[in-house]
């Protein structure tokens, strides 16, 4: 007889029936069950009956826990309390006992009396007319939409919007930093945020005027660090819009004097800072600005602004990003950048400027990623001291730029804990994705195959992260401390447990830091050459592969060596070193770090940024990473020459390096 | 405003008559069920005293004896004088209605009388007292006395075999499907009836499987628009599921009327009797009423049109009665003519000349209407300064008013309740659309200005005192200007308010709840003045008289209550409807009152006599909207399936069937010239339908007129003069302004 029922209504089984009497103590028999369940089932049809008719009055098309509970009232039953709800209850099951029911949750009223933040009431009930039809025809808008009194805002905030986007992109910069810091803080511009994000998504029709550029990026950083804002599914907009400043070559690039870099900068902090605040908002949007970025560093076509806004961007979105995106694209890109950079016709000038932009970008952002690595990979050694540390100490770069950005706060830095948010991104979005058969290199392959791009810059930098943590927060080293930077990367290597037993000595002396490579460095001439370096990467830590001292440097970065196109470039460097350069640079290197009075940031200094330095070209905006490559508004020719320097002086310690590997490789 | 102090009271009183009138129930239904009328062998319906008025004293009669006991007596009388005693059985039908009406005419006149007295001359409470008299125990309707339970269901308790009842109806429905097309129609009416009582008597006499089998399958042939009852009906498989069904009660305690020709009877009687079924003539015999006509039987679409309702059709001498359809007089007012619309008049040059015109008119429309009630009918309060005011307003707006037609459409405005997040249940618009109102879920009631006048209180009673009684401009002195504000809440309900309903002369604003009572607001004060409490059960509407004083209320307890402001109790009970009242509105001369219900049918009640004078059938679903048209003679009325019809008051037939919407229709409207009906709907459009045509084209011949067998215009899309769509808002209210602009409502609710 249930067969028919069972179709037409829904049945509480009389399992059901029985486990609620068992509950209330009492056994019933089947029979009984089976008769108290059909009964049952009849009742709540009568009342679902009775309670549509309260629907029905109530003009509504939605039957409402109320309306049950009316007709349950009408018919002398007790009301049933606490589904009255307005949003749908999750329905959840216990797998063993075959139970549902719904979830529950404890609100902590304390929590909820003692909040600041107090919740509006909800707007007033209200009344508005318009005029929907003339005459009977004559639609004066579009119907069927929404009332337009719902979307109308008040006069005020009609007139806060339009003295606020007056002032952000008017003239007066006073005006501006007040406007910006009242959108920042304003708890009652909800209703603006559409409007808003109309405003910023106007980038591309301004992108030849950087300074209104700049506004309106200064603008999204404002909304967005807004607490009472809830930017939904606009962050995908304010995403988009971002992005365009970071990757399109936009109009105002074509003129080498406008510093279209710092914006591409900023654009990526600030891509970061929208990330790790409400990435979360929207599913997938980190996936997506992945892929994105990936597409235009590929993109061969592409100018090499949008290169580096790309690398920025991938650098701004943490260190992972940079694995697994820059990383492996690395080789195939490395050819195109260094021919661009070897090129040193006249004409080519602009162009070789900005491949060295992009040149540093890159390597500031492959050395965090090292450094991150390295990091990630002795700390859950060191258990949560280790992990709070991670956090504390967001590497070297963030204190540099935490001082220069211009009143942002730079994003919480994408250590451990963020790359587990990364990863479950990726599986989450990247089913059938390449993503999905990535696998993590190790780090000293890693450095092995970068060290081989960039040399002795990357090794410097290198440095300074374990160093300074061996050394702790106060990093107060001396010169001595300094020094290490040559050798650390042997010292990171034994700690991931490889080959090496203890540090090498060397380092103790930056003299014979300095020298050690001019010693090895026939030492250690090409017995590995030919095997390139990632061959040798996935096994054992494979030393950089190392030219021969005359093989010049793009010989080993392009792993394809040619030898005749080394051979060819290979007498460049020794015209070149006839320049003071070649002297200036090893001694920068160490010499720097006493002087900056054990400050870790200036551990950082490199042969490009020095350079920088020099020129008076850096400007503290450079900001989503500190140690961003410097090369500024000044004219690009004046470092053009010098740097391919910084090749030349990396040589040495590559050298070095790499007979420190040989010599432990035996054992 | 003495009702505040005595309502105690009066519930009290109610509660003593509970019990009194169940007794009644019980005592009628006590009869064997056998004794049906005429028996088997006369025909249903045959014997039936011809004049209603001798029907009526020996009804009176019966009640006299049944009153005292002699229910002997009560039996003897009643077979001898013939008298159907469906009456009694069917609690609450619609010839109770009559014969309690029969009664309360009696008092009903003295009672006219000292109304009228009452309305010009202030009550005292001892007046009062006496002329409301306490509710008449028969009068009760289904709703508040349900009969035992166990008797009415006792007529199923005949035994027969339970396999049977496949073959007999299966049976029967060869024989349907085998006879000539033209009775196959009208014999198929027979179909449903037979099938729920067959199928009730087996579920009464615990057959559990074979109802079940019954019901899958013949459950299938039945039509479309009762697969609603069907629902409920298949929920029911056991015995002690009928006790307090109520719709099993209305089937059981009302006999389902079908219209057959007479051919078609003789035809389906020789079969029954042909094989010896006497199963199904039984069942005929008991829960059929068969309206037999003489001539051609009726067509599919012609039985189609009518049928729908829970009862099956109206009877055809139910609808019999004469009705005084007419306007009443308006008294005579003197319009000053303005030196504005002189000038205006001026301008134009020669409008000057039309305008005596139009007054003639006007005079020719004040002569007595010959369908009209008698002007004192019903007593009317009398005018007052103010209302004569307004009559000349209204009359110098008509003079702008714009002429609509098919091809002037009227301009619509769209009120959007904004933020109703408690749920807007109910909007009204005074008549000069100054106010508006919005009943909630949430119990409260909102008032809104939509002048730029803002809405005042009076005084507190302290600051009166001070005021200057005698200056010129105390009616603006006693206004208290701090309260001015746009909108005003009116807090007393318990329950969501379904219903709200402005006085014509905007003073009061009536409100019903779920919570059973009604409230009369002032609107000067804006508090509640008094809680009419009656309905048991939730009021689903409520709607002031056109001209003030009497409001009508009907809800969940079935029965519709006629009252008068200044009286506690109501002044009429009108109870018939098998189900809930869901609507009630007042035709425009205030002698009528017309009731929609979920039984899917219109009822027009007299309010003078309290008799049930039109049954109308042909709805398919609850009705949620009817409307008058302005002259009185059309009704119209839209239901939840959608359909909007149209309905000629004098002769009680369907006259149009307009098909559009797509939802149930929640509001009705005719323009101020009655050229133009509006309806609205929860499909989120207004539809505007040609009801001049509609009207105009009608020609009721005679035959109609006594057959009520109609022919309805094939094609109702012509007569659509345009849809239009809101946003995203179901209209739950329209309102013509005076010149004619429409004004829609509704809540948005994203």
């Amino acid at each position: 007889m249930a067969d028919r029922e069972e179709r037409r209504f829904a049945e509480v089984p009389r399992e059901s029936v029985k486990l609620v009497a068992e509950s209330a103590g009492v056994e019933l028999s089947d029979d009984v069950a089976a008769l108290l369940a059909e009964d049952v089932c009849y009742r709540l049809r009568e009342a679902t009956q009775s309670s549509s008719q309260f629907m029905r009055h109530a003009k509504r098309r939605k039957l409402t826990v109320e309306d049950f509970n009316r007709a349950l009232r009408w018919s002398n039953v007790e009301a049933i309390c606490g589904y009255g709800a307005q949003d749908v209850l999750p329905f959840r099951s216990i797998k063993e006992g075959e139970l549902f029911f719904v979830e529950d949750r404890d609100i902590n009223l304390v929590e909820l009396a003692l909040a600041t933040n107090i919740p509006k009431g909800c707007a007033e009930t209200m009344v508005r007319v318009n005029v929907s039809y003339l005459d009977g025809k004559g639609n004066l808008e579009p119907q069927g939409t929404v009332p337009s009194a719902v979307q109308t805002l008040s006069e005020d905030l009609l007139k806060y919007y339009q003295q606020i986007t007056r002032a952000i992109l008017g003239e007066d910069p006073h005006l501006m930093k007040v406007a910006l810091l009242d959108l920042q803080s304003n708890s009652k511009m909800a209703a603006l945020l559409p409007y808003f994000v109309y405003v910023i998504s106007g980038v591309k029709s301004v992108s030849h005027d950087l300074e209104q550029l700049n506004r309106l990026l200064h603008m999204v950083k404002s909304l967005i660090q807004n607490p009472y804002l809830y930017l939904g599914s606009y962050v995908r907009s304010l995403v988009s819009s971002v992005m365009y400043c970071i990757l399109e070559p936009l109009a105002a690039s074509i003129n080498p004097l406008n510093d279209h870099w710092t914006l591409r900068d900023y654009a990526a902090l600030l891509l970061s800072h929208i990330f790790w605040s409400h990435g979360d908002l929207v599913s997938g949007l980190y996936h997506q600005i992945l892929l994105s970025l990936q597409k235009v560093l590929s993109d061969p076509v592409r100018p090499l602004c949008s290169h580096y806004g790309a690398v920025v961007g991938l650098h701004a979105l943490g260190w992972k990003a940079v694995e697994r995106v820059l990383y492996p694209h690395l080789p195939a890109y490395w050819a195109n950048l260094q021919a661009v950079l070897d090129d040193y016709s006249v004409s080519n000038a602009q162009v070789k400027a900005d491949g060295h932009k992009v040149y540093g970008a890159i390597l500031v952002a492959v050395e965090r990623l090292l450094k991150m690595k390295a990091l990630s990979l002795s700390q859950p050694a060191e258990g949560p001291r280790g992990a709070g540390a991670g956090r504390q100490d967001p590497g070297p770069g963030a204190p540099g730029h935490r001082a220069s950005s211009p009143g942002l706060t730079p994003p919480p830095e994408p250590l451990s804990e963020a790359a587990l948010g990364i990863a479950s991104h990726l599986q989450a979005g990247g089913a059938g994705c390449p993503w999905e058969a990535w696998s993590p290199v190790p780090l000293p392959a890693m450095y092995g195959e970068l060290y081989s791009f960039f040399g002795d810059s990357l090794a410097v930098r290198f440095s300074t992260g374990p160093g300074a943590e061996g050394r702790g927060p106060g990093g107060g080293g001396g010169g001595g401390g300094r020094g290490p930077g040559g050798v650390s990367p042997p010292r990171a290597l034994p700690q991931l447990g490889m080959a090496a037993k203890d540090p090498p000595p060397g380092p103790a002396h930056p003299d014979t830091a300095r020298k050690m490579p001019q010693l090895t460095a026939n030492l250690s001439l090409s017995p590995r050459r030919d095997g390139s370096p990632r061959g040798g990467g996935a096994a054992e830590p494979a030393p950089p592969s190392l030219a021969a001292t005359g093989l010049s440097r793009p010989l080993a970065r392009s792993s394809s060596s040619s030898a005749q196109r080394s051979r060819a470039s290979s007498s460049r460097p020794g015209q070149r070193a006839a320049g003071p350069s070649r002297d200036v640079f090893p001694k920068a290197r160490f010499t720097a770090p006493p002087a900056g009075g054990g400050a870790p940031t200036f551990a950082f200094l490199i042969g490009g940024r020095q350079m920088g330095r020099r020129c008076q070209g850096r400007r503290p905006f450079l900001t989503a990473f500190a140690p961003a490559p410097p090369l500024p508004s000044l004219p690009p020719r004046t470092y053009a020459h010098k740097l391919p320097v910084i090749g030349r002086v990396s040589k040495p310690v590559r050298r070095w390096a790499c007979s420190h590997y040989s010599l432990h490789l035996p054992l | 405003m003495a009702a505040v102090q005595s309502g105690q009271s009066e519930t009290e009183e109610e509660k003593e008559i509970q019990p009194e009138t169940s007794n009644d129930g019980s005592r009628t239904d006590l009869r064997p069920p056998a004794e049906s009328p005429g028996g088997p062998a006369s025909s249903p319906g045959a014997v039936k005293p011809s004049a209603p008025g001798e029907e009526e004293t020996l009804r009176a009669v019966l009640r006299f004896l049944q009153k005292n006991n002699l229910s002997e007596s009560v039996e003897i009388l009643r077979r001898e004088a013939g008298l159907p005693d469906e009456p009694e059985d069917q609690t609450g039908s619609e010839s109770s209605g009559t014969g309690s009406g029969g009664q309360e005419a009696g008092g009903g006149v003295g009672d006219a009388g000292s109304l009228l007295s009452r309305v010009s001359a202030a009550p005292t409470p001892a007046a009062a007292t006496v002329a409301a008299p306490p509710p008449p125990p028969l009068k009760v309707g289904a709703g508040d006395d349900r009969p035992d339970v166990n008797v009415v269901l006792s007529a199923y308790s005949q035994q027969g075999d339970p396999v049977l009842y496949d073959v007999y109806y299966s049976g029967l429905k060869k024989f349907i499907e085998s006879v000539l097309d033209c009775h196959r129609a009208e014999l198929s009416q027979v179909f449903y009836p037979l099938f729920v009582h067959m199928y009730l008597e087996l579920v009464y006499n615990n057959h559990e499987a074979e109802s079940k089998a019954f019901f899958e399958k013949f459950s299938g042939d039945q039509e479309c628009y009762y697969a609603d009852d069907l629902r409920i009906l298949s929920s029911l498989s056991k015995k002690e599921h009928m006790r307090g069904n109520e719709t099993l009660l209305d089937f059981r305690t009302s006999k389902f009327v079908l219209r057959i020709s007479r051919d078609s009877y003789q035809l389906l009687k020789r079969h029954l009797q042909e094989r010896q079924n006497n199963q199904i003539w039984t069942i005929i015999q008991e829960h059929l009423y068969i309206d037999i006509f003489d001539g051609m039987p009726r067509s599919k679409s012609q039985i189609d049109a009518m049928s729908g309702s829970l009862a099956g059709e109206a009877k055809r001498d139910s609808n019999k009665a004469k009705v005084f359809y007419g306007l009443l007089k308006e008294p005579e007012i003197e319009v000053p003519l303005d030196d504005e619309d002189e000038e205006v008049e001026n301008e134009e040059g020669k409008p000057k000349k039309k305008k005596p015109k139009k007054d003639s008119l006007g005079n020719k429309s004040k002569k007595q209407d010959p369908n009209a009630p008698q002007q004192n009918r019903i007593p009317l309060p009398e005018l007052k300064d103010s209302d004569k005011l307004d009559k000349i307003m209204n009359l110098k707006e008509a003079t702008k008013r714009v002429r609509l037609g098919r091809d002037t459409l009227p301009s619509i405005c769209f009120y959007s309740f904004l933020n109703a997040y408690q749920g807007l249940t109910a909007v009204d618009f005074t008549d000069d659309s100054s106010l508006i109102a919005g009943g909630y879920a949430d119990s409260t009631v909102r008032v809104w200005s939509v002048t730029p006048k803002k809405l005042r209180r009076v005084k507190s009673a302290a600051d009166l005192s001070l005021i200057d009684k005698e200056s010129d401009d105390v009616l603006e002195r006693i206004m208290d200007e701090k309260t001015a504000s746009e909108s005003k809440i009116l807090h007393g309900h318990s329950g969501p308010v379904y219903g709200i309903s402005f006085s014509p002369d905007r003073n009061y604003l009536l409100s019903c709840s779920e919570d059973g009572t009604v409230r009369l607001w002032s609107l000067q004060t804006f508090t509640c003045l008094v809680g009419y409490k009656g309905h048991n059960y939730p009021v689903w509407d409520t709607q002031f008289s056109p001209y003030g004083y009497y409001f009508i209320s009907g809800g969940h307890d079935r029965v519709a209550r006629l009252w008068a402001t200044d009286h506690y109790q109501p002044l009429r009970m009108f109870a018939g409807h098998l189900a809930d009242i869901t609507c009630t509105r007042f035709h425009p001369n205030s002698n009528y009152v017309a009731t929609g219900s979920s039984d899917r049918t219109i009822r027009l009640w007299d309010v003078l006599t309290g008799n049930c004078v039109r049954i109308l059938t042909g709805h398919k679903g609850p009705i949620h909207a009817i409307a008058f048209s302005p002259n009185g003679k059309f009704m119209a009325s839209g239901a939840t399936d959608g359909r909007v019809l149209l309905w000629d008051i004098g002769h009680g037939i369907m006259i149009g069937d307009l098909k559009g919407h797509t939802d149930a229709i929640y509001t009705l409207k005719f323009s101020r010239d009655g050229e133009i009906l509006a309806s609205g709907s929860m499909d989120n459009t207004v539809r505007l339908w040609d009801a001049f045509k509609a009207f105009d084209e009608l020609e009721t011949d005679d035959f109609t007129a006594t057959t009520g067998h109609i022919h309805l215009p094939e094609n109702s899309q012509e007569l659509l003069l345009g849809t239009y769509l809101t946003k995203a808002t179901p209209v739950i209210h329209l309102h013509f302004t005076r010149r004619n602009l429409l004004l829609a409502a509704g809540a948005y609710n994203p």
